[in-house]
Parts: C-alpha cells; structure tokens; sequence
C-alpha cells in the first residue's frame, strides 16, 4: 500500500474507515470519532503515536471502524495537513468530480 | 476441535501423531513422510492407520497404497490454500478411494459446501461450528452447476429431464 | 441475450440471502473483520480509499436495456448517481454502504444480475467481444461458450480457492478485441479444415507486475471438450501454481517456470483422464439451447445504400467525425455498430452518471434490440443499428453528452480509478488521462493522429492495461511524490505487444508534454498510412527515447 505511514514522522494522526459505510474517519482528542481531519489529535513523538493507536482498539472491538493506522501530519496555520497524496485524497476526496461529495465541501484542500 | 463425518458431529477416533511422536496404540494418522519411512512396521500393527498430506504433497505418493488407509487427511494450512480440493477430487474421482477423506487444518465454515463437493466426507472444525451452522453452509445451494466428487445432478442435467418432461407431456397430449 | 432458469433464479437468490446473513453476522459482531473481509470480497466488495466498492458482474459485457436502468436506478438510490465501467466489463459503483449492500444485492437479481465472483482468487466474469453478434467475419458468437463457461464456473468447488485470481476472455473473431493473450486463459473460436467449429487455446498471458504473453497450448479444442479441457488446466494450476508469493502466483508465472510445452503436456495429461469420464462433456442440445438465446435479433432485409445517411454526413461535420470513428461495420446490409465514447474531453475514463445509462437504454431499446454492450476499453456499444437510425442516434447521444468522436483516437484512453479512489494506488490516473484529453481535444487534430491508445495505471496491478497501451503510462510513488513512467509499442489485439519503457518517469506537470513530444516525433516520422503503433514497429524506440528527453 503506497504512501501510508511514513517512518520517523513526527507528528501522526490516527485515520479509519467506518465498518457500516466505509467512511474515513479520525479519532479525536475527547475519544469520538469524526470525519474532519481538524478534529483530529496529533499525536507528536513515537510513544504518543503508539497511545493513539492502541486507543483505536475499543472502537475496532465495538465493530464501529475498521483498519486504522498512523498517518503524518503537519501543522500549518493552526490547519492540520496530510503529508501524504493519499491522506490528503481520503480526507478531502477524489481530485475528481469536484461538484460532488467533501471534495466540493473541501475544495480548498486539493487547492 | 470437533469431527463432523456425513453430517454427523461424532468423537475423535484417530489419533494425528507428527513425524517422532511415540506411537500409541489404536488408529492414528501419520505424515506422509512417515508413512513412507516407516511403511512395513505400520501396516504391521493391524490398527487403522491414516496418512496425512501437507499442501504440495500429490496424492499419487500414496495411490499405490490407498487400500491401506482409513483415512486420507488432507491439510488446508490457511483457508486460502486450496490445494487439497484437487486433491480430493483425484482421490474420489481417479483413484477410487472410498475411505474417509477428512479436512483438517484451517477449515472454516464459509467452505463446508465446497469440501462436500469436492469429496470431503469428514470434515475437523472450530469448536464453535454448531450442527446448525453446518447445516446452513452445506445447504448454501440448492442447485450446482457443476459436476464434482459428490453425486448431486448438475443444472444441466436436471434442464435435461424438465425438457424431457415437458416433451412427454406433450406427446401425451397429442 | 441469456435469460436466467429457475436453476440460475435459485443460485442468485441464495447467495443473496447467504451474504444478507454475513452481513448481518458483522454488523451485529458476531464475526469479526478479519473473518468477514473475504467474505465480502468473494462477492466483489472491496474497502477503497473513501468507502466500500461494489463490483457487478456484466457476464461478458452484455446488458440488456432493463439491466442498465436498474444499474442507473442503484447509483440514484444507494450511490452518487454515477458508475464506473471498467476495463473488465463489469460496473463499479464507488459509494455504497454496507448495510445497503444487500438491498442492493436483491435489486441487482430482480434483473438476473450479481457481484458473484467479481474478486477473489476465483475464475472471474469471463469477457468477451463487444461486437459479438454483429462482426462480419465471426466464426461463432463468442457469448455462447462465455455463457457455458460462465455457469460451470460459478461456485466452482474446486477452483473457489485458486492461488491467485482467473481470467478467461473469448474471441470469435481473427480480429481480437477482447485481448485474449493477456488473460490467464484466451479462447479463439476457429474452424479446422474439415470446418468443424472448435476452440484454441491460450494460457498465461496476463499484465501486473510481470507481463507475459499468452502461449497457445491448445491448437483445435472440439465443442464437446472445452469444459473438461479447461478443468484441466485449472486443476494443473490449483495444484502447481505457486501460493509461496503473491506476486508469482499467476499461472503466467507457473507457465513461465515450466515452460509452454511441459504445461501443454500437463494439461494433455490431465484433459485425457477428465475426458474419460465424460463428466463434463458438453451435449450439443446443451449448447443449442443456449445458443438460441443468442440467435439474431429479427433484423429486417435492408439495402447498404444510405443516400440519406451521407447527405446527413454531409451537412453535419460534427456527424462525420462521429460517424467515421465511432462506427463499424455490421455483418447486416443496412446495419452498423455504434460505440459510444464514456471519455469525454476532460472527463473520467468510464463513468457513466444514472442518467446518461437511463438515456443509453432507452436508445439501446429503441434502434439495437434492446440490449447493449461495455467493452474492455471502458465504452459501451450498441452492435445492432440501422443506418438510417444513426443521425436519431447520434442526436440523442449528443444531448445526453455522449457523442464524443474519439473512439480509438488519442483522448478514448483507458485509465484505473487510481489514488483518487483505489487503496492500492501509488498514483493518481484520472487526472492524467485528463490531462491529456484537454490537450488533444481538438477533433481534427485526434483525426490527424489516427488510431493511438494510451492507457494508465495507477500501480504496478495495471488495471488500467499499460502495458498493451501504444502509449502506455504507470504512476509510481518515489516518497510521497506521483511520478510517471512511460512504455512504447504495447498492443492488445491481436498482434499482442508489450510496451517498452521510455526512460526516466516524469511529474503529473510533465506528462502531457511528453506525449505532446512522442506524437509530433510519430508525425515527423509516419509513412504514408501508417498508424502510430506501425511507426513504432517501424522505428522502434531510439528515436523516441532521443528526442523526448533533450532540453527546449
């Protein structure tokens, strides 16, 4: 799988997909789920990454996301930002068919 | 684990022993390559004795031999290996054994219907498998497509008698 | 067309209700993901980037009128209004829910169709040609055997758990349009020299990581023995082909290891004992009853004169271009096929919005016996239409912004989803193909360049076919970045090539420049008549590779 974690990122987000629709979600600083990347908890450094993850856990046993993982992130204007191509598509949309979905609601992520 | 044979949740009655495990007295089965090794000794013990192939073992190292084992084990070390169902089918279908041909190894519900087919009359299953749920997978389909080891028709032969029905009745009716 | 049995009826609607069950099981916790995942992907739901995909099966591309509304009616209903048509003939839609896939699952049977074995290492929807029925020069509709195929590989008992998924395409034409030497198996319809109708046969071709071209193990496969003769290569395969390596676990590889002639003699073997048996020997009243579902349609007696459709030719330039690319010739007087382009200037490669497919049918009903087809380079074909329907044709697929007359030229590309929707994409596809097709939208100027293929994946998985493009091009990720590697001279027909790499990859920025460099070098160097890919045979790469790189 392409352009996943990167090692040694400093600061990391935790994404995944919600079991009954697939949709991308982040699990937040008060322990929700949301489906803004703003909303996000940046994890900095590999240990608060590694409590992000195993925080994943209670919502994967209570079948409500499915596969998360580490992302990087980067702060910039207060603005959370995906490093990634990839992070950047699944929290914004595809870069196509831009009058439909978050990615006409985003539309300032893909810029 | 829990045995299913035809359908049937029964008790274990062989013993699986690896390649320099003691052997205990009464049925067991043993790996391939101990059979090979150890081949006149066994047959001596005038037990049942079965064999037990790993994926990429062919079952024609043992087809000379068939008449000698109870059992034929054939091992799925991961659901998606699918080997062993061409196994069992060369089994059945060419070779003609009519003993036990048991699937062992990573066996999960979502493939009972297709071990059935393919020649499997015993299968060795999770703990949580229910006779309910064996059921339920075997039945998956009422009709197959296809010929395999078991003796279900195929749809075109069942197309065939309707047509053949269909034809009767309309002689009859002339 | 096919019409479902009750045998066919009961199959569908049982695995409706198994995975209603499956699905209920997860969503209630009685099973866990790692349980589930390929249970929903034996039935063509996949996890993507944004959400689940469900994959339909379009049994060798054909549909009939009432089968795309109700496609049209699903993207309204439980999607975003659009699908995709992909390079296997099947539809893709990119948003549905979980929960809603068995609703889905049931509207899709109520029209005798399925997501069965659409992923999975299982045989797949067999393709075939989209102009079955309808080319001049076909030995035997390809749709019949398909159809065989089709069922004795549904459920297949033996072959659910292959070491790596299964493609079977059929071709009944000397004139492949269904790339039959880069699938697992290609089936040529052929005649012998006693004009008995029979099969040859290929097997291992394929693309992916490590494109291979078919080898021909078969050379005259009678009628009666094709099921046996394809058990036993499967079986061959299922107990030979390697499971140690995802990636070398395609029969191409097993072929490749042992060789053609040693795969040839396995299979010999084999197919001789299943023969024995006769198990599997297909009866001819088997294959008539399901040759007769695709009997011609009542086509009427009709002239090819068409004074009326050259004076339209004539008067509407637009109509000229549309009818001279996107036309082909019909085995009828009177008759042609029609292709319509699903790549609009700018658009997305293969998506059809619910709409455009509801105006698609109702063309489909009208002027091509109420069926229509999805070719493997993501177009749909209507393969019976009368010429002097052609210009009410052409009118109303205009309206419904569906008359591009770019069929085979630069901008009919075939593109994968790619980044923008697939989890394993290294790059994004969509956006180059667009690319492209805003730079060479001018018509006269695609008209100039003639026949040029260009396709792009978006991962070495090359779904989207670039190897056999003639212009082929492959997004890899060099840290984070999409780059774009370029190959030359592949071809899918039948004089099957893979392409050559060019040289270094570019950025998403330079693409459309470099194919701006590779055309003009072809026109700079094209003799008369000559297509690219004839230039390219020609010239080979040296010219390309010298001149695409040096600075302005």
């Amino acid at each position: 799988m392409a352009q996943h974690t990167r090692k040694g990122a400093k600061e990391q987000a935790l994404t995944a997909n919600r079991l009954i629709d697939g949709v991308v979600v982040y699990l937040t600083a008060d322990g929700k789920l949301s489906e803004s990347l703003q909303d996000a908890e940046v994890a900095e450094g590999k240990e608060a990454a590694e409590a992000l993850l195993t925080r994943a856990t209670p919502f994967v046993d209570a079948n409500e996301i499915i596969e998360p993982y580490l992302f990087a992130v980067e702060l910039e204007d207060g603005r959370i930002r995906a490093v990634s191509v990839r992070e950047t598509i699944r929290q914004a949309g595809p870069t196509v068919r831009l009058d439909l979905g978050k990615q006409a609601e985003l539309a300032d992520v893909h810029g | 684990m829990k045995l299913i044979k035809n359908g049937k949740f029964v008790e274990q009655d062989f013993v699986a022993v690896g390649a320099d495990d003691a052997l205990p007295d009464g049925a067991v089965i043993v790996p391939l390559e101990r059979w090979e090794a150890e081949r006149d000794s066994l047959i001596t013990r005038n037990t049942p004795i079965g064999v037990k192939l790993e994926s990429g073992q062919h079952p024609e190292r043992i087809r000379e031999d068939l008449d000698h084992f109870s059992v034929v084990a054939l091992d799925f070390p991961i659901y998606r290996n699918g080997r062993a169902y061409s196994y069992a089918r060369l089994l059945r279908d060419r070779y003609g054994y009519e003993g036990e041909v048991r699937a062992v190894g990573n066996v999960l519900q979502d493939q009972f219907y297709f071990m059935v087919r393919c020649g499997f009359d015993a299968l060795e299953v999770q703990d949580k498998i229910t006779p309910e749920v064996f059921e339920q997978s075997v039945g998956a389909f009422t009709y197959a497509y296809q010929p395999a080891a078991d003796d279900r028709p195929t749809v075109m032969s069942l197309r065939h008698r309707l047509a053949a029905r269909a034809d009767e009745a309309r002689a009859a009716a002339d | 067309m096919y019409r479902y049995d009750e045998f066919d009826h009961s199959l569908v609607k049982e695995r409706v209700e198994q995975f209603r069950g499956q699905v209920a099981r997860r969503l209630d916790g009685d099973i866990t993901e790692d349980e589930f995942k390929p249970i929903r992907l034996m039935n063509g739901l996949y996890l993507q980037l944004h959400a689940y995909m469900l994959r339909v099966a379009v049994p060798y591309g054909t549909l009939s009128s009432k089968q795309l509304r109700k496609l049209a009616d699903i993207a309204r209903k439980y999607d975003r209004g659009y699908g995709h048509f992909t390079t296997r003939q099947n539809l893709q839609y990119n948003w549905p829910a979980l929960k809603d896939v068995p609703a889905i699952l049931d509207e899709l049977a109520s029209v005798e169709m399925h997501c069965i074995q659409t992923s999975g290492n299982c045989i797949r929807n067999v393709t075939s040609d989209q102009y079955a029925g309808a080319a001049k020069d076909e030995v035997e509709d390809p749709r019949i055997i398909s159809e065989v195929i089709r069922q004795w590989s549904t459920f297949h008992p033996e072959f659910s758990f292959l070491p790596r998924k299964f493609k079977i395409a059929v071709s009944g034409t000397e004139a492949d349009r269904a790339a039959i030497k880069v699938h697992d198996i290609g089936i040529q319809i052929v005649t012998n020299d006693k004009g008995e109708v029979g099969y040859q046969v290929y097997v291992g071709g394929g693309l992916g990581r490590t494109p291979m071209i078919g080898k021909k193990i078969g050379d005259f496969v009678p009628k009666a023995d094709l099921l046996a003769y394809l058990e036993a290569v499967m079986r061959v395969y299922n107990m030979n082909g390697r499971r140690d390596n995802l990636y070398k676990s395609r029969i191409k590889i097993l072929v490749h290891e042992i060789g053609a002639e040693e795969m040839q003699r396995q299979v010999e073997e084999e197919f001789a004992e299943i023969r024995k048996t006769g198990a599997l020997n297909l009866p001819q009243d088997e294959i008539d009853r399901i040759k007769a579902y695709f009997a011609d349609p009542a086509f009427e007696d009709l002239s090819d004169d068409a004074a009326e459709l050259d004076a339209a030719i004539a008067a509407d330039k637009g109509f000229a271009h549309w009818v001279k690319n996107n036309t082909a010739a019909h085995k009828k007087p009177g008759y042609a096929i029609v292709n319509i382009s699903l790549k609009p200037i700018g658009g997305t490669p293969g998506d059809c919005s619910a709409d455009q497919m509801d105006a698609v049918a109702a063309l489909a009903e009208k002027y091509s016996f109420d069926e229509l087809r999805v070719t493997h380079e993501q177009n749909l074909t209507l393969a019976h239409v009368r010429k002097a329907d052609l210009k009410a044709v052409y009118d109303a697929l205009k309206a419904a912004d569906l008359a591009t007359a770019n069929v085979n030229l630069i901008t009919d590309q075939i593109a994968c989803p790619g980044l923008d929707y697939c989890n394993l994409a290294n790059a994004r596809s969509i956006p180059i193909a667009q690319e492209i097709s805003n730079r060479f939208a001018d018509i006269e100027r695609q008209h100039d360049i003639g026949e040029l293929k260009i396709n792009t994946s978006g991962c070495i998985n090359a779904c989207g076919h670039h190897h056999v493009g003639h212009i082929g091009i492959l997004g890899v990720d060099k840290k984070g970045v999409e780059y774009y590697q370029v190959t030359l001279g592949g071809s899918a027909d039948e004089n099957t090539a893979i392409g050559d790499i060019l040289g270094p990859a570019f950025t998403e920025q330079e693409i459309p420049d470099a194919i701006e460099k590779i055309v003009k070098i072809y026109l700079d160097t094209r003799q008369d008549g000559e297509r690219f890919i004839d230039t390219y045979r020609r010239v080979g790469i040296q010219p390309f590779k010298e001149n695409v790189y040096e600075a302005h």
